[in-house]
């Protein structure tokens, strides 16, 4: 099919006009305008290029998100009566709900914050781990209410994220400690809660997320601290990994590598998975969920 | 005193005691001229222990049904509806005091019962017949044979290249699993774990090797030896209840407990139908008794126990099922897809919705 580059060429600039936007979203976006221009004549063949799409875009950004984004996206989409004999019609009612699909995503972040920054007393201590937006929203939203805390966070090698997240918090005021990712262990006994965000959710109730969250997620059961994680809904996707091995290698390693080496076993994964059981509460824009409760709402979502 | 009667367990009574010793239908109290044929020959496979499993008990009954419905003839001045499921209530509690019902064969005769009840009265005797049996070939083929098929795909994309698979005793769910896989070009060998006193395991066995797939067999008293090879464990499930526990043969709850222990992972395997709206959390509150001598073992011409029934403080406990708590449980692969063990009751009421 045509019109791949132009695609990828949306997908870049959205990313790059808002740095603050998930790349879920930039994704939707760039799926909306696609079906704005697509000039398919039937609705089956409006879905396999719509999947067909998905697919290029994951090529280029393999993070869970893109790929959770997309299908759900679809589904959100087609979950409409499409009986309507004009495929104009069709298509101006799976726009018109694909705007509101993005419209209600817009909003999630400001839901999960408001959920969230309840959760964090003043004069807490707080451990996060590499750079995540949303964590960074529920921060701020404390910091708003004029909660005072401060917090640790991971350098997170090999991009070292972290620093950023620091320089995002010291702009808002917030005390904050860089650590090595070694030293979460030491850092604990000093910590009340942790927070983290997600690049996925799995069926199981358990996380994707960058390299580290299962080793902090394993000393905080032992130290008995809250792990709390912070998602917006549209990155529940179904998978069900049942240990580390079992996370595709699609998701595992960045888009370029998984193009230019052919041995993956040299190369670093970039996540882990965190199993259900070590995390103590999920909040979304669906609610605060406990972990066996993610499968409740992705069978909603899904079936 | 842990004994009341000979030989009976405090613990147990609550439960129908067993004996194979004296002739099934001599022990019932009805009659069994009144039941259908085909049913009294359904019981007596039962009790005898020559239909076992929970998938091959459901479907045996409702083959038994479809014979009772074709012999049967509506009475005078009565509704098919209504009379009919009259004459099968006598038929179910013989069948029970053969052997107790499973949940599996619960929700068949639960579905059949709605079937009937649903007949318009406008249907002729004939076309009436022919719907139910259309309507229980139906729901044998969605649930038992469509199940197994949509159950497989799921379990085939977790089964991995070099992957060592532990099963317990024979399921025919997770042997269909297995032989599809291998059809698949999937290369992986399997650990069949047995037990006594049924060594069920052996059936398994059979199959398995009879396919091709390279097998290892071991008794459960071998289970943490061999866990550290394992990397996978599948198990069939009697019934899934509605806490998230796994009803299933005795061993199973053992299994999962080593298998947590070694951070190996546990799959289970289990249509919908099987799913009931039972909560336990132990294995005394309902379970089923098998025959007690079936543990005495005769080796080198000695039989130990052999006068067990003499010694007043014996007692010989054969049970038939455990529950396994939903922490043991990695992973439910059932045909609506992968779920966790907890996440039962959302498909229970799913189901419900959808009749």
């Amino acid at each position: 099919m045509e019109a791949s580059p132009q695609l990828v060429e949306y997908f870049r600039t959205q990313m790059r006009t808002d740095p603050d936007m998930a790349s879920a979203v930039a994704a939707i976006r760039t799926l909306l305008e696609f079906l704005r221009r697509d000039k398919g004549e039937t609705i089956l063949g409006l879905r396999e290029s719509l999947k067909w799409a998905t697919d290029c875009l994951t090529e280029v950004d393999s993070s869970v998100a893109v790929s959770s984004g997309g299908e759900l996206f679809l589904r959100f989409i087609s979950l409409t009566s499409l009986e309507h004999q004009d495929l104009s019609r069709c298509k101006k009612v799976m726009e018109e709900r694909g705007e509101l699909f993005l419209e209600k995503i817009s909003l999630s972040r400001t839901k999960v914050a408001k959920l969230c920054h309840t959760f964090i007393k003043d004069g807490a201590k707080i451990l996060t781990h590499s750079s995540s937006r949303v964590v960074l929203r529920v921060l701020e939203k404390a910091a708003a209410e004029k909660k005072r805390f401060t917090v640790y966070v991971t350098e997170s090698q090999p991009d070292t994220a972290g620093k950023q997240m620091a320089d995002a918090l010291r702009r808002l005021n917030v005390p904050v400690t860089v650590v090595l990712d070694a030293a979460v262990g030491y850092v604990l006994e000093k910590v009340d809660l942790v927070i983290v965000g997600a690049e996925g959710v799995v069926e199981s109730g358990g996380i994707i997320n960058k390299i580290g969250t299962y080793q902090m997620a394993v000393c905080s059961k032992a130290h008995n601290k809250p792990f709390y994680v912070v998602a917006e809904s549209f990155k529940f996707v179904r998978l069900y990994p049942l240990n580390q091995q079992d996370v595709p290698d699609r998701f595992k390693y960045k888009a370029d590598t998984l193009r230019t080496v052919s041995d993956l076993s040299d190369e670093h994964p970039m996540i882990d998975y965190t199993p259900p059981s070590l995390i103590t509460l999920l909040f979304t824009d669906l609610g605060v969920l406990t972990p066996s409760a993610v499968s409740d709402e992705l069978i909603k979502l899904y079936l | 005193e842990t004994q009341t009667k000979c030989g009976t367990i405090s613990l147990f009574s609550h439960l129908h005691q067993y004996s194979r010793k004296a002739p099934l239908t001599q022990q019932l109290s009805i009659p069994s001229t009144v039941i259908h044929p085909s049913i009294v020959r359904l019981g007596l496979q039962y009790s005898q222990g020559i239909v076992v499993g929970s998938n091959a008990r459901s479907v045996a009954l409702l083959h038994a049904f479809k014979q009772v419905i074709r012999d049967y003839t509506t009475p005078p001045n009565e509704e098919l509806a209504r009379d009919l499921v009259n004459k099968l209530k006598p038929y179910i509690s013989f069948l029970n005091q053969c052997r107790p019902l499973s949940a599996s064969m619960g929700n068949a005769i639960k579905y059949i019962k709605k079937e009937i009840s649903n007949i318009p009265s406008q249907f002729k005797e004939e076309e009436a017949k022919t719907k139910l049996q259309k309507c229980i070939d139906c729901y044998i083929n969605e649930n038992v044979v469509l199940a197994a098929k949509a159950i497989s795909k799921y379990a085939i994309k977790k089964i991995s290249d070099g992957d060592v698979i532990l099963v317990y005793g024979c399921s025919s769910l997770v042997n269909h699993i297995l032989c599809e896989a291998y059809d698949k070009s999937r290369k992986f060998r399997v650990i069949v774990v047995d037990s006594r006193p049924r060594l069920e395991g052996r059936e398994a066995l059979r199959r398995l090797v009879q396919r091709g797939i390279s097998c290892t067999y071991v008794l459960i008293s071998a289970l943490s030896y061999i866990l550290p090879e394992v990397s996978k464990v599948f198990l069939g499930a009697h019934a899934l209840l509605a806490n998230g526990y796994v009803m299933s043969r005795v061993g199973t709850s053992q299994i999962a407990l080593v298998a947590r222990t070694f951070n190996v992972p546990v799959l289970v395997c289990c249509e919908t139908y099987k799913f009931c709206e039972r909560v336990q959390t132990d294995s005394f509150v309902s379970n089923e008794l098998d025959d007690p001598d079936d543990l005495m073992v005769t080796r080198k011409g000695k039989t130990q126990l052999e006068n067990w029934h003499d010694v007043s403080s014996l007692g010989l406990l054969n049970l038939v099922y455990d529950v396994t708590p939903p922490d043991f449980v990695d992973l439910v692969i059932t045909d609506l897809g992968m779920i966790p063990c907890t996440s039962v009751p959302v498909v229970l009421r799913v189901k419900n919705l959808e009749q």
